[in-house]
């Protein structure tokens, strides 16, 4: 053993995406940088861009600004052995842990719904044994995210230093040059895909995001390999070029580009519509037994072909409306 | 004074009046936002509320439902990332934490990820650490909100998930934590605990109204320290209590459940 300064502390569990960045070089130089229309169907998006044994990273927070349509999608296609960052992650990670698309998780926060309180059936998804998982924090995989979207293999941070978070993660400690301080160094995280719903996108997968917060989503995009993005309003490239400064996501990390309406449904769309309560309360209440968790995903999933048709099922345009108006704080007595 | 009120409400008053005005405070799910929102209506107008994905200061036109909402952000200064609200607080512009979890030990060390021990088969998967570590690891002054008793209040977390001050005096920075932050006050139900400076172990400082020194002993699972003077703590005032029901949680999501 060498002085305490320049010991190695390690975490003991497994890291589930690469780092090397002259590989990751690689993969983004052989990138299209083709300006040309992206626009697909959540279908193909998801049997052309998701593949069985994929890391997946989901954009938006949990509940908030989610890719939902995506998330059904590769539940209906059965995808398998998925892996996941579970960053702010909520109804996201409970779909696929609970249909048995994931076999590994970086969880940073899973199985809660916030005060709603928790997921009877990401709970025994995540006690079953069946994925493998590793624990960091919200900060770290946001970083994690940073470090992977400025083309660099690792971040020093000073979290997670004397935890068990730390010995469950795939974290190492490393000394600073400079001052000589401990600090953790968090792996890139690069994820073979990367999904995300935005308010606004042009055919080529400009994105600008109208309202509320970005969580990690600039950093996300820019480190995922391939990214799937949805939009509530497919808008002309002009529009995207008379407000260049709020894109958030430029085109050339864009893969395929899809019009979804609504959207985020159950979660909230910032500016545009709030939580469906009524829906989580039911579906936190389903999976509280297998039976009721095979019911809910029957009607809800399995059951319907397309983004369209579960809108309509749960309420359709009215209800849509209804949590427009709650989100917009627009209140009407008739 | 007001005799009627549940023992959440004592928490979310209690936990409002350490905060300070024109400080920063990170606020997490439940009751550190309604204590922030009601410390921002009585003596604290200049706090800014700090969300951990991204949302500064908004002006609340209701409770959150979580910390990444569109309410977090609502007629905010800021509607930013998490990357920037974690750096804010790493470089040291954050001056309270809000935390909770299933197990807390005299050093204020924090379990919010599973109980058992074995990591890879829990008996209980929680959902770990969220922005907890986060927390807990940079901002200066860390409060747990939490009711006490022998299973929460433990001699020993089944998992560390977020660090009080680890094993004790120095650990913190030992290990490679910012110089000087760490755990500041844990508030209960029967009683506000803070921490001895010579030790770092939990102290008691105050205990509630209607609540004795030995209650508070008796509903612990380790050994308390004393404050050389030990305070009663204020029940909620009339207006506390209004503000509370009246405008910060009307719908009963913290306060009620």
């Amino acid at each position: 053993m060498n002085n305490e300064t320049t010991d190695i502390e390690e975490g003991e569990e497994e890291l589930f995406t690469p780092v090397d960045p002259d590989e990751m070089r690689a993969a983004f130089h052989k990138k299209s940088r083709a300006l040309k229309d992206k626009v697909t169907t959540v279908k193909k998006a998801v049997s052309e861009l998701i593949h069985d044994g994929d890391y997946l990273a989901v954009g938006g927070f949990g509940h908030v600004r989610i890719p939902t349509a995506i998330l059904y999608e590769i539940v209906r296609q059965n995808k398998k052995n998925l892996g996941m960052a579970g960053h702010t992650s909520i109804y996201d990670s409970d779909l696929l842990a609970t249909s048995g698309c994931l076999n590994r998780c970086d969880i940073s926060y899973v199985i809660g719904y916030e005060i709603r309180g928790l997921s009877a059936s990401a709970r025994r998804a995540f006690e079953s044994g069946k994925i493998k998982v590793t624990d960091w924090s919200n900060g770290a995989l946001a970083w994690r995210f940073f470090a992977a979207s400025a083309g660099l293999s690792f971040i020093p941070t000073r979290i997670l230093l004397g935890t068990d978070t730390f010995k469950r993660s795939a974290a190492k400690t490393v000394t600073c040059p400079f001052t000589g301080k401990k600090y953790a160094a968090l792996p890139a995280l690069y994820p073979d895909v990367g999904i995300i719903h935005v308010h606004r996108a042009d055919t080529y997968g400009n994105c600008q995001i109208d309202d509320g917060i970005l969580i990690s989503d600039t950093y996300l995009a820019r480190a995922s390999r391939r990214l799937i993005i949805t939009t509530e309003e497919l808008v002309p490239h002009e529009e995207i070029r008379a407000n260049p400064q709020a894109t958030v996501i430029p085109y050339w990390c864009v893969d395929a580009v899809v019009e979804v309406p609504y959207g985020s449904h159950p979660g909230n769309m910032p500016g545009k519509y709030w939580f469906d309560e009524d829906f989580f309360k039911m579906y936190l209440q389903g999976v509280k037994t297998e039976e009721g968790t095979k019911k809910l995903y029957d009607e809800y999933i399995y059951g319907v072909d397309d983004f369209h048709e579960y809108i309509d099922k749960i309420g359709g345009t009215e209800k849509m409306m209804e949590l427009r108006n709650i989100e917009k704080l627009i209140f009407s007595r008739t | 004074m007001s005799a009627d009120y549940n023992p959440l409400e004592l928490l979310v008053c209690v936990a409002s009046r350490i905060i300070e005005d024109n400080s920063t405070a990170f606020v997490g799910t439940g009751v550190p936002m309604a204590a922030t929102m009601l410390a921002q209506k009585l003596h604290c107008p200049n706090v800014t509320a700090i969300f951990e994905a991204g949302g500064v200061a908004p002006i609340l036109p209701g409770l959150p439902i979580s910390v990444g909402d569109s309410r977090t952000s609502h007629k905010g200064f800021m509607a930013s990332t998490m990357n920037d609200i974690m750096e804010t607080a790493q470089r040291g512009m954050v001056d309270y934490g809000f935390l909770g979890g299933a197990q807390i030990d005299m050093y204020g060390n924090l379990n919010s990820t599973m109980i058992g021990d074995d990591y890879r088969k829990p008996k209980v998967r929680f959902p770990g650490s969220g922005g907890a570590n986060d927390i807990g690891s940079l901002c200066w002054r860390t409060v747990v909100i939490t009711p006490m008793d022998t299973r929460r209040f433990v001699e020993k977390v089944d998992f560390v998930t977020t660090p009080g001050y680890l094993t004790g005096k120095g650990a913190r920075e030992k290990a490679g934590l910012p110089l000087g932050s760490g755990p500041y006050k844990v508030i209960t139900n029967l009683a506000i605990l803070g921490y001895d400076e010579e030790t770092c172990r939990m102290r008691i400082e105050s205990v509630n109204p209607g609540v004795t020194i030995e209650d508070v002993h008796k509903n612990c699972g380790f050994e308390l320290l004393e404050a050389p003077q030990i305070e009663k703590t204020h029940e909620p005032t009339e207006e506390e209590l209004r503000i509370l029901r009246e405008e910060v949680d009307p719908d009963g999501y913290i306060i009620r459940r």
